[in-house]
């Protein structure tokens, strides 16, 4: 699945056709609103660290564990290959980039995961990342923010993936515990194992416009039951009018959305009287 | 005295406000007077408006809804969606926003700005969702310290085949029990029609205030005298008999203030309304907010507790 616009032919090397609206246009035009096409407002997915770069305030990320990376516990063909082969054109070490940073001049604890890489999935190294980004948020006191982009578990690790489900997930219990704030931004697409366990899990669920989130892809769903699916099936949309997302918020308003969270969560309320 | 006479009486009120801070003249004495007869005489008024003319009042098109609330009385408002569990009720609108640079959680009742937004809205009617969301928020607001205040405004709960097949006694029964466990402050004001158990559901809490022209009710006038009489034509009488005014439910001990509305109902001038509002939510927030958590939890309770009028009588 081709589903990042950056990714182009040879031969035309400086304009982008949208696969939304057929709008040809200058790539500029496109990377200039974060992967947004500037005319229908389809939101392509973004790398880790432009994402981290729109979000975070200027200079203020450090990373986290750049250097932890999946092995092959299951000696599962073809793995090893396709792990060097993402490393070698995506430039990241696993699926997701962690950190602490300030957003809108306050401290969180920030994930962001990387489609592009084994389509975001979850194996040990993800799981085991995004549970250490938990356990420095309880650390800390800082709020959590994760960005999910992910096509689920990943197979060729097995049980020990779907186990990192459970990990994250008990993580999270112990910041639910604590009483401190994390806020899950679903984005393009969020499916299967990760839908079903710490992205789900926000205090606040925040979703970009038109993201695929759900945890059976549509395909086994229709041929399952037999029935066609509505065209906004498992969309940002879908799922807030069913009651499972808090908001949907435009890639160019998201980071002053989060600032004003951050802020109302920063404040305590005796300190105002 | 009458109401034009009121009015007149108010803006001069004003202008001479104006004039003495922009010419900085001490004329408090005088505003004083002004204001006192101004109050007699709006006294004096809304004593002489029949119950009905009020049910009237609160729940004409024009009035102010919750969100135009929200959006006169804090800042920084951020609306959440959503029980997690199947749907989002568009008739209960619920967020998060800063008042007075405190952090709060604000819910209430939406109905709709015209025929369209109204049915939209189902005429303020929740569903469960909309009182499950509603829960969602305030444990919320219960895990991360912040005060809740809720506006009602709803003829009731959502009357329908699917409210019961999802469980519309257990969504408003759980609020109820949860409501009365927190242990932040809860202010709960009436902002229009306090419709049962459906606005009960947003109204168990440490401070009850209701507008002057609203009413709180344990069933609408007009059912009671479908209920009572067999005829729905006999709302007015059954108002009356109800006892369901702000001022009745001050006399009965339910509520703890009336909040006072400008001339001719809150519609009339948001602004003012939402100012008087500010003013009674600001002293409740001060005062609730130093006392600490257990008692903000006993307090609600206290003043549940001591709620209903009885006696003992041997027979015989």
């Amino acid at each position: 699945m081709n589903i990042y616009p950056l990714k182009r032919e040879k031969k035309d090397l400086n304009s982008f056709t949208c696969k939304s609206c057929g709008e040809t246009y200058d790539e500029f035009l496109m990377k200039k609103e974060w992967n947004v096409c500037p005319k229908c407002q389809y939101h392509y997915p973004v790398t880790a660290y432009d994402r981290i770069l729109m979000i975070t305030d200027s200079g203020s990320f450090s990373e986290f564990d750049k250097c932890l990376t999946s092995v092959d516990p299951l000696n599962f063909p073809e793995y090893k290959d396709k792990l060097i082969s993402d490393k070698k054109n995506t430039s990241l070490n696993d699926g997701v980039i962690t950190g602490e940073a300030f957003i809108g001049g306050y401290p969180v604890v920030i994930g962001v995961m990387d489609s592009r890489f084994r389509m975001g999935s979850m194996g040990s190294a993800v799981g085991e990342k995004i549970t250490r980004s938990i356990e420095e948020s309880l650390k800390t006191r800082k709020p959590l923010i994760l960005f999910s982009a992910s096509g689920g578990a990943r197979m060729q690790e097995g049980i020990l993936s779907l186990m990192q489900m459970a990990k994250t997930s008990a993580a999270l219990e112990q910041l639910n515990h604590e009483k401190i704030l994390f806020v899950s931004v679903l984005t393009n697409p969020t499916m299967g194992g990760v839908s079903a366990s710490f992205a789900s899990l926000g205090d606040i669920n925040i979703a970009e416009p038109q993201a695929l989130i759900g945890f059976a892809g549509k395909r086994i769903i229709e041929q399952t039951i037999r029935e066609e699916l509505p065209e906004n099936f498992q969309t940002s949309e879908f799922l807030l009018e069913h009651g499972q997302l808090d908001m949907v918020v435009k890639r160019s308003e998201l980071k002053q959305a989060l600032s004003i969270i951050l802020k109302i969560h920063h404040l305590n309320f005796r300190e105002c009287l | 005295m009458n109401l034009q006479e009121l009015i007149k009486l108010e803006n001069h009120i004003a202008e001479l406000k104006e004039m003495s801070t922009n010419h900085h003249l001490d004329l408090t004495e005088v505003l004083n007077n002004l204001e006192q007869k101004a109050n007699e005489i709006r006294n004096h008024l809304n004593e002489n408006m029949k119950v009905w003319d009020k049910i009237k009042l609160c729940r004409i098109q024009q009035r102010p809804t919750t969100l135009d609330y929200i959006h006169h009385i804090f800042e920084d408002f951020i609306e959440l969606h959503g029980d997690r569990l199947y749907g989002d009720d568009p008739a209960l609108v619920s967020g998060i926003a800063i008042f007075d640079g405190m952090p709060i959680t604000v819910l209430g009742n939406q109905k709709g700005k015209n025929t369209k937004d109204n049915i939209y809205r189902r005429f303020g009617m929740s569903q469960p969702e909309g009182y499950r969301k509603a829960l969602r928020i305030m444990q919320q607001a219960n895990k991360f310290n912040r005060p809740i205040v809720t506006f009602i405004n709803t003829p009731g709960a959502f009357p329908g085949r699917e409210a019961e097949e999802r469980g519309q006694s257990v969504a408003i029964a759980s609020n109820l029990r949860e409501m009365a466990s927190f242990e932040v402050p809860i202010i709960c004001i009436v902002i229009g029609e306090g419709g049962s158990g459906g606005a009960l559901a947003l109204g168990i809490g440490n401070r009850i205030f209701m507008l002057e022209n609203t009413f709180y009710s344990v069933i609408s006038p007009e059912g009671a005298a479908a209920l009572l009489w067999k005829d729905a034509t006999q709302a007015k009488r059954a108002a009356e008999a109800l006892k369901i005014t702000a001022k009745d439910l001050m006399k009965l001990g339910v509520i703890d203030e009336v909040i006072k509305e400008p001339v001719g109902g809150a519609h009339n001038d948001l602004l003012l309304q939402s100012q008087y509002i500010k003013q009674t939510l600001r002293k409740a927030l001060q005062e609730l907010g130093h006392l600490d958590k257990g008692i903000i939890r006993q307090q609600r309770y206290d003043k549940f507790r001591k709620i209903g009028e009885y006696m003992d009588e041997i027979l015989g």
